[in-house]
This record gives C-alpha cells, sequence and structure tokens, in this order.
C-alpha cells in the first residue's frame, strides 16, 4: 500500500482509479469486516473513519444497535479539516460498542479479524481502522483514544498509532464515551504518516470548549536525529507476556544505539490507574450515553408508557458490556458513593498527572509496553474484570491528558505483532514524533505480512 | 402558635440573543423546533459552548444584591430522563455558582424594611416543552438550552406577604438590569416555593414542602396560604408526620389547592458531577468591570425621587416599583412640570383609566402627552376639571393634547375682559342677593362662584373668579 505521503502526491485522476481499485479489494475481503461500508466524499486521498466519528449524509452508530438507521446530520470538526485538506472520508471501520472495549468483538456488525491472523482480534475499540491499514485496505484512518483503543489496536496489528494530547484535537462530532478522556488520533502505515495526518486534524476549534488554544505542526520540522532522555520503567515490564518483554529489551538497545539515553525510573502501581480509569470513564459515559433514549432519534421501542419506551429501547439497543460500564457509572456517580468513588477517583488522577509532570521534568519520553501481550485469540478475552486490567498500560496515558504513539517493534513467536508506546510531555508532540521517527529509523523493522 | 418558613427559587429566564450552549436564537414561540441545532437536540458528538453573555448577566445580579461573584464558576451535570431534556442531564451548577451570599431588602407598608438573605443565584439551562395532545405527546425543543439563573433564597420569609414582597423586589431588580423579560406568564419568571411551619419559638426546620407552578404574584399568596392551612390542620389533626411530607406539589389556581406531583415522589437522585465538556467559566477583571457598573436599582431611584422632588416614601415607591412606570414618571418630568402633579396624574388619573389589562407600557396615551396635559394644567390654559375631560378623550381619540383642548372647547378663560363683563352681568341681574351678600351673609360668594363658572362654560379660572369677585362684591 502506498503511504499518505505519496498518495497526497496523486493526482486527481490517479486518485479516483485508486479508490476505485480500493473498493473493490475491500469488497473482495469481506470476512475481515474492518469497515461497516464504504462510502466515499469527494475526490481527495482516502481516509478511513472509524464509526464514531460524524460524517454528514453518512449512517454514523458507534458500532451500536441503538444507533441503527441514523444519519449524521453534520460533519465532525476533524472530517471537515480532512476534506478542507484536499482528504476524503472513504468507508467507515468497525468498533467495539460506543468504543467500549479492548477487542472490537462488541460491535454491533460483528468481530473484525486480525490481519495477521484471522482467528485473533485487531483489538480495540478502533479495531476496524488498525485492520484496515494493516490488510493493506486504506492508507490510513481515523481512530479515537479513550483508554488505549487507538494504540492497542495499533501495537496487535502492527501499525502506527498515536493519541494527541487532550485537547490537540476537537471533539466536536466525536460520538462521546468518555468527555475528559477522548481524543480523535491517525492510525497509519508508518510514524511520518501519522505526523502528516495529525497536523491535518489537530488546531483550535470554536466549537470545543476542551480544545486547546495553539495550532502547532509537527510534520514538516520531524528531526530523528535529536538525542533525548528516555526513561523505562523496569516495574511495569514486569509483568508482561515474554514475547513483550523481548520486544522491550530490543527496543532500549535500538534507542541507544540511536544515540538516546535510557534512564530507569519507576511510576505509580499501574492498579491505581485502572480504578481511576473506569470510575470516571463510566461516570461520564453513564451521562453520555443517556441521550439514547429512543425519543429523537436511533432505534426506538414503542412501550405502553414513557418509562416502557426507555426501558426497552434502551434494553434492546445497548450491549452488555455497555450496560454494564452504564450500571457502574451510575452506581459510583449515585448519592452515598460519589465521594467514595468519584471524589476519590478525580484525587488519583491528580496524583498521577503530577507523577508524571515531575517525570518530565527530567525526560523527554518514557517507553511503556501497550499491553501485556500480543493479540488475544477471538473470545479469549471474555471476563470484563480481565479485559479491564489489559488497558493497564495505556489508561493512565489518556487520565494526565499526554500524548502517545504506538509503533511496531518486533514479531512474538506466533508471528503477532509486538508493538511499544512512547509517551511525551503534554503539548510536546513535536519531540514525540521525534523520537519515534527516531526509533522506527534504527529498527528498520518490517512486519512480515 | 406557628411560625411559617419560607424560602422561594426563583427561574429567571434571561434575555440573551442565543442560548446558553449553542447559537440558537431564543425565540422559542416560533414553529416548534426550529431554534434547535445538534448541540441543544443532543445529537451525538455535540458539544456546548458557553455563552459569555450569560457571565455579564450574572456580574450584574450578583451586584444588585450585592453577592459574591465568583470569578471562576464550574458546570455541573444533573442526570434525569425526560423527553423535554434531550441530553437526559441538565448543565447546572451545583457545586460553585456564579453568585452566592447576597441579600435582598424588603419594605412593609408602614416604613419598616426586612433583609432577605440569597444563598446563590447559579446558571443553568432551560428544558424544552411536552405537548400532550390526547394519547400523542409531542416535544418542542425550541426553548431547550435557554439560559436561565435560578436565584435561592435562604428560608428567611415569615408570611405570604413577605414572599410577594420579596419576589415583587426581585422581579422589579431583574427588570431594572434588563437581564430578562420577567413575564410570569410566559414563564421567564418562574417561582418555586418552599414552604413549611414549626411551632413559634422552634429553631428547627420541619418538613419542607415545595410548591411549583405559580404564575401571578397573587397566586403566590395564595398558594402559601393554602399550603400552610393544609399543614397546621395536618399538625392540629396530629396526622402531621403522615401527611406532611417532603415532595413537589402543583398548586392547582381553578380547585385553589396544592395537589401532590405523583411520580415524583421518590427522592430523585440526580447523580450530579463534573460538566467534562466545559472547561471553569472564568470572569475577568475587564468584565467584571464592566458589568458590576449597573444601571439604578428601584431603592436607589426611590431614594433621589424622595431628595429630588421631596416626594413622599410611599409616592417614590409606588412609582419605582416597577421599570415601565418609573421610566413613565421621568418622561412625564421632561414636560417640566412637577413631580407632585406628574404623581398624581400617573397613579390617580391615568391608572385609574387603564382597564382590561392595561399597563402603561400599553396605554393609548403616552408619558409625553400626559406630561403636557399636566403642563396645560400648570401654565393654566385648562382647569384640572377640566383636563380630566380631556384625558378622558385622548384615552379614545387622537393623541394631541392642545388639539383635543381646542377641540372640547375646554380653554380656560384668562381674558379678564371677558370674565368681567360676565361677572359685572351677574350682579345686575341678581342685586337682591348682592344686598344679602354685603348684609352679613358670607355663604353666598358660592353661589357667585357657580353662575360665573356656568356662564362660562367652565373656562374660567377659578382663582381669577375668586379674586374678581372680592373687589367688585366688596
Ligand atoms: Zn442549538
Amino acid at each position: 500500500m502506498i503511504t499518505l505521503k505519496e498518495a497526497l502526491a496523486l493526482s486527481k485522476e490517479e486518485l479516483a482509479t485508486f479508490k476505485k481499485d480500493l473498493k473493490k479489494q475491500i469488497e473482495a475481503k469481506p470476512e475481515l469486516n474492518a469497515y461497516i461500508d464504504v462510502n466515499n466524499v469527494g475526490e481527495g486521498v482516502p481516509i478511513a473513519i472509524k464509526d464514531n466519528i460524524q460524517v454528514k449524509d453518512w449512517s454514523v452508530t458507534s458500532g451500536s444497535k441503538i444507533l441503527e438507521g441514523y444519519i449524521a446530520p453534520y460533519n465532525a470538526t476533524v472530517i471537515n479539516k480532512l476534506t478542507d485538506a484536499g482528504l476524503s472520508p472513504f468507508g467507515r471501520t468497525n468498533m467495539d460498542e460506543f468504543a467500549m472495549g479492548s477487542t472490537t468483538e462488541s460491535s454491533c456488525y460483528g468481530i473484525t479479524q486480525n490481519p495477521h491472523n484471522a482467528n485473533c482480534v485487531p483489538g480495540g475499540s478502533s479495531g476496524g481502522s488498525a485492520a484496515a491499514v494493516a490488510a493493506g485496505l486504506a492508507i490510513a484512518a481515523l481512530g479515537s483514544d479513550t483508554g488505549g483503543s487507538i494504540r492497542q489496536p495499533a501495537a496487535f496489528c502492527g501499525i502506527v498509532g498515536m493519541k494527541p494530547t487532550y485537547g490537540r484535537v476537537s471533539r466536536y462530532g466525536l460520538g462521546a464515551y468518555a468527555s475528559s478522556l477522548d481524543q480523535i488520533g491517525p492510525m497509519t502505515q508508518n510514524v511520518e504518516d501519522a505526523a502528516i495526518l495529525y497536523d491535518i486534524i489537530s488546531g483550535h476549534d470554536v466549537k470545543d470548549s476542551t480544545s486547546h488554544e495553539s495550532n502547532e505542526k509537527v510534520s514538516d520540522k520531524l528531526d530523528a536525529s535529536r538525542k533525548l532522555t528516555i526513561a523505562i520503567i523496569p516495574e511495569h515490564v514486569k509483568d508482561a507476556s515474554d514475547d513483550i518483554k523481548k520486544g522491550y529489551a530490543k527496543t532500549v538497545e535500538a534507542l541507544k544505539a540511536a544515540g538516546h539515553t535510557i534512564v530507569e525510573k519507576s511510576l505509580m502501581d499501574g492498579k491505581f490507574d485502572i480504578s481511576a480509569y473506569y470510575i470516571t470513564a463510566t461516570a461520564e459515559a453513564t451521562t453520555n450515553l443517556a441521550r439514547y433514549d429512543g425519543v429523537r432519534y436511533g432505534n426506538r421501542k414503542e412501550g405502553e408508557s414513557l418509562h416502557d419506551l426507555y426501558v426497552r429501547t434502551r434494553s434492546e439497543g445497548f450491549g452488555d458490556e455497555v450496560k454494564r460500564r452504564i450500571l457502574l457509572g451510575n452506581f459510583v456517580l449515585s448519592s452515598g458513593y460519589y465521594d467514595a468513588y468519584y471524589v476519590k477517583a478525580q484525587k488519583v488522577r491528580h496524583l498521577i498527572k503530577d507523577e508524571y509532570a515531575k517525570l518530565f521534568a527530567e525526560v523527554d519520553l518514557i517507553l511503556s509496553p501497550v499491553a501485556p501481550r500480543t493479540a488475544y485469540e477471538v473470545g479469549a478475552l471474555e471476563d470484563p474484570l480481565e479485559m479491564y486490567l489489559s488497558d493497564i498500560y495505556t489508561i493512565s496515558v489518556n487520565l494526565a491528558g499526554l500524548p502517545a504513539i504506538s509503533l511496531p517493534v518486533d514479531t512474538a513467536e506466533n508471528g503477532m505483532p509486538v508493538g511499544l508506546q512512547l509517551i511525551a510531555n503534554a503539548y510536546e508532540e513535536q519531540t514525540l514524533f521525534d523520537g519515534a521517527l527516531s526509533l522506527e529509523k534504527q529498527l528498520n523493522f518490517k512486519l512480515n505480512s | 402558635m406557628f411560625e411559617v418558613v419560607i424560602g422561594l427559587e426563583v427561574h429567571t429566564q434571561l434575555n440573551t440573543e442565543t442560548k446558553l450552549f449553542c447559537s440558537c436564537p431564543t425565540s422559542f414561540n416560533d414553529r416548534p423546533n426550529v431554534n434547535t441545532c445538534p448541540t441543544c437536540l443532543a445529537l451525538p458528538g455535540a458539544l456546548p459552548v458557553l455563552n459569555k453573555s450569560v457571565l455579564e448577566k450574572s456580574i450584574m445580579l450578583g451586584t444588585a444584591i450585592g453577592a459574591t461573584v465568583n470569578r471562576t464558576s464550574f458546570f455541573d451535570r444533573k442526570s434525569y430522563f425526560y423527553p423535554d431534556s434531550p441530553s437526559a442531564y441538565q448543565i447546572t451548577q451545583l457545586y460553585t455558582p456564579v453568585v452566592e451570599h447576597g441579600t435582598l431588602d424588603i419594605d412593609f407598608e408602614d416604613g419598616s424594611s426586612k433583609t432577605i438573605r440569597i444563598n446563590r443565584a447559579h446558571i443553568e439551562a432551560d428544558a424544552g416543552k411536552n405537548i400532550h395532545e390526547g394519547a400523542i405527546s409531542k416535544v418542542d425543543l425550541n426553548r431547550a438550552g435557554t439560559p436561565l439563573l435560578e436565584i435561592v433564597s435562604e428560608p428567611d420569609m415569615r408570611s405570604a406577604e413577605e414572599a410577594v414582597l420579596y419576589v415583587k423586589k426581585l422581579h422589579s431588580i431583574v427588570r431594572y438590569l434588563d437581564i430578562s423579560n420577567a413575564n410570569m406568564q410566559e414563564g421567564s419568571f418562574r417561582v418555586d416555593v418552599n414552604v413549611s411551619i414549626r411551632p413559634k419559638g422552634d429553631e428547627k426546620l420541619y418538613t419542607r414542602v415545595e410548591i411549583k407552578n405559580i404564575n401571578s404574584f397573587r397566586f403566590i399568596h395564595k398558594a402559601i396560604e393554602i399550603e400552610v392551612e393544609r399543614q397546621i390542620e395536618a399538625w392540629e389533626d396530629g396526622v402531621y408526620d403522615e401527611e406532611i411530607r417532603q415532595e413537589t406539589r402543583l398548586f392547582d389556581q381553578v380547585k385553589q389547592e396544592t395537589r401532590s406531583m405523583r411520580g415524583k415522589e421518590e427522592a430523585a437522585d440526580y447523580r450530579y458531577f463534573p460538566e467534562p465538556d466545559l472547561l471553569k467559566a472564568l470572569i475577568s477583571d475587564e468584565m467584571f468591570t464592566t458589568f458590576s457598573d449597573i444601571p439604578e436599582l428601584p431603592d436607589q431611584k426611590k431614594a433621589r425621587l424622595v431628595s429630588e422632588y421631596g416626594m413622599r416614601e410611599y409616592d417614590a415607591a409606588v412609582i419605582t416599583s416597577d421599570l415601565e412606570t418609573a421610566h413613565f414618571f421621568e418622561a412625564m418630568l421632561r414636560e417640566g412640570i412637577n413631580a407632585k402633579n406628574a404623581i398624581t396624574w400617573l397613579t390617580v388619573e391615568l391608572q385609574g383609566r387603564l382597564k382590561g389589562g392595561m399597563t402603561v407600557t400599553t396605554s393609548p396615551v403616552d408619558a409625553k402627552t400626559l406630561g403636557t396635559l399636566v403642563k396645560r394644567i400648570e401654565d393654566k390654559t385648562i382647569s384640572g376639571k377640566a383636563a380630566k375631560e380631556v384625558l378622558d378623550y385622548l384615552m379614545e381619540n387622537e393623541n394631541d393634547v392642545d388639539a383635543a383642548i381646542e377641540k372640547l372647547g375646554l380653554k380656560q378663560m384668562n381674558d379678564t375682559g371677558a370674565l368681567e363683563t360676565i361677572i359685572d352681568a351677574i350682579i345686575a341681574a341678581n342685586d337682591d342677593k348682592v344686598e344679602q351678600y354685603k348684609g352679613g351673609k358670607e355663604k353666598l360668594f358660592g353661589f357667585f362662584v357657580g353662575q360665573t363658572m356656568k356662564e362660562s362654560k367652565g373656562t374660567a379660572n377659578p382663582q381669577t373668579v375668586n379674586e374678581m369677585l372680592k373687589t367688585k362684591l366688596g
């Protein structure tokens, strides 16, 4: 597959032919199920869009039955930015229902295969976007990351996935899961493409009050030769699988070889991250998903009374994992429990932020695993608690609002990709991309797909 | 003996151009659901952006009630399902409201006053409207997301009278500041009353009952009286604990009763938490300075009228109680007339003639016209009595005072020559009465005045008539 950089140089005619072929290829591989459908807007370079990003006149459903038949009447800010830059939303990709999941198994459209092994999940929740890029069925894609939903599927599928600093990319038009954690980000074949796509979608937006004021761009200033100080957290890696440990060790050597300074540091136990994250995310989600009541749009189930209509619409419209998180969110916000759960979680969140701030006073980047192991087999992550624990390496980044990038570094013994992530201080995307580019060059790693 | 404890929550709709969190217009009397957008419809992915002018109006109110205006305030989500609330949560300010700790003085007729504490005023989004038509219910979201300022008093009022005085005062302040249209009938100034009773001398607060749906000052008074009666009866019958529950009741103005709102009885858990889609609402020094410079308030205007025009406190209070009357009065004064005359002609003569819900704003006789009319009395063009006739005419006909005087032939006879002719004729025709008068029957003076006025068809200046008759009769 050609890169985004290469595609941006194609003529209109070349692009038209390319997109026609691409659509054929996608349709020739329905079993992958990375795409829900393949619509196109405009004549530009095709970018696959996660099913929770609003594209005007497209059906946009966040992978949920409750939004079956819903047609978005407006564009997300990122979609306007894509089309303004001459790119085309092209196909919407599968995802865990309302981005709640780590496997893309909870979508109402069925599971998506991992292109490296049809019996494995692509990760989630942006599994469709990751699989499309990894299978050579997308030049690049947009995903969203609330607790690792870009970085983890990128790692499972062997592509690059980047989560920007909270506020860098407008959330206007992103079907909300957890408002204080969600960020849209690029999912690409390489680091440079990720920087290019990040530049296109980022920037201040008056429609998103949490949007950051600045508009700094990174892709024309990429510098792989910068020598950086990179922290490793040995304590964190010890719980990961051998494949991950091996990839981690190899990466540390590569970073040293590239001239970076490696320092050993420690961070708070990840179990606090998990608690703070699931309390915060479900509290926000429970209110964000309350609008799906069947009154104004979506898949209404008529009832005998108003209460009955609500109950039937929501009982039949939402899947199990979504219901579980709605219940959890309501519980942590209910009177009598609010202080013990929600308020405490916010205190932990502050501690996590402070800890990162202290660390970034001394280092430029942190190297960390993305997931405890490589892609799970389909159905292997059935226990919800086990699934929550699998987010241990990704969620503190969202809690602290930091930018991070996941990139492939190795192949496991079973042939599945191993991805690791670099984490930077808030608004230090330039450093993040510079470090990632340096690592990518040093490893010169190509997946055997 | 019981003491009544009342606290009030007033939802005042701020008169901004656009809604609280989107740029839809706030004119909700249009065709249903035309003034909506992804944000106020709560479509997937839409986000709120705070309308800054709401902070500006909050500063004005905060200043007017001597409150703390929080330079940093926060928004919270209040969750409940209802079709008129598209996102199923209301964005409000629970933990840190924009305005806190204010006071408002209410004035009694005997000249005494009382300070009522205001706990807070917070910004929140209004809901839409549900319309029930038989088996079908419809939702109109034109009003959804309109900005409200909820002003919450402490339970400092002890009678229905005090509650009404408080609401009237607050209403007039809001109108003076022009931050809300504050029309009770249209729902832009909604009052919820919290009422409880307790044995006199008891410090403890008993069960508080909330009464909603009261849309006039008169009904506030009535609803409180009825509810207090219900609570006292329950107490005296020994069923207070069973019958008086912390609940929301509706005031039924037809049946003259308060009624429990069934379905809302289960204690609602609103699951408040900080709104993650909005950052803290910041008030800059510049914004604060600009908007804490507020127009003259009712109390200040009243004091000024008393000191500037030597007006009676009571008259000044009547004039300033609502903004429209105050403006009318001031416009009359611009015609260069005496303040005392202006009060009488506004509060007695004009307001006595305003019927059928007419107000000074909709009066057919405007301030300039009424001021001119008073001016014509003062410059002796017409008598006061004639002026009343002119005003009757003006209420029904065209609005030019001088043309009306001319038309009605009421111009005062200030020509002493013509008057003298009339008086001489009367004296000549009644020489018997002249003799009697000169003989000491002084009350006959009135007879001559009456005859003169009659002959002049009421246009003679009574003072001139008096003086002239005194001279002629010796
Ligand atoms: Zn709107």
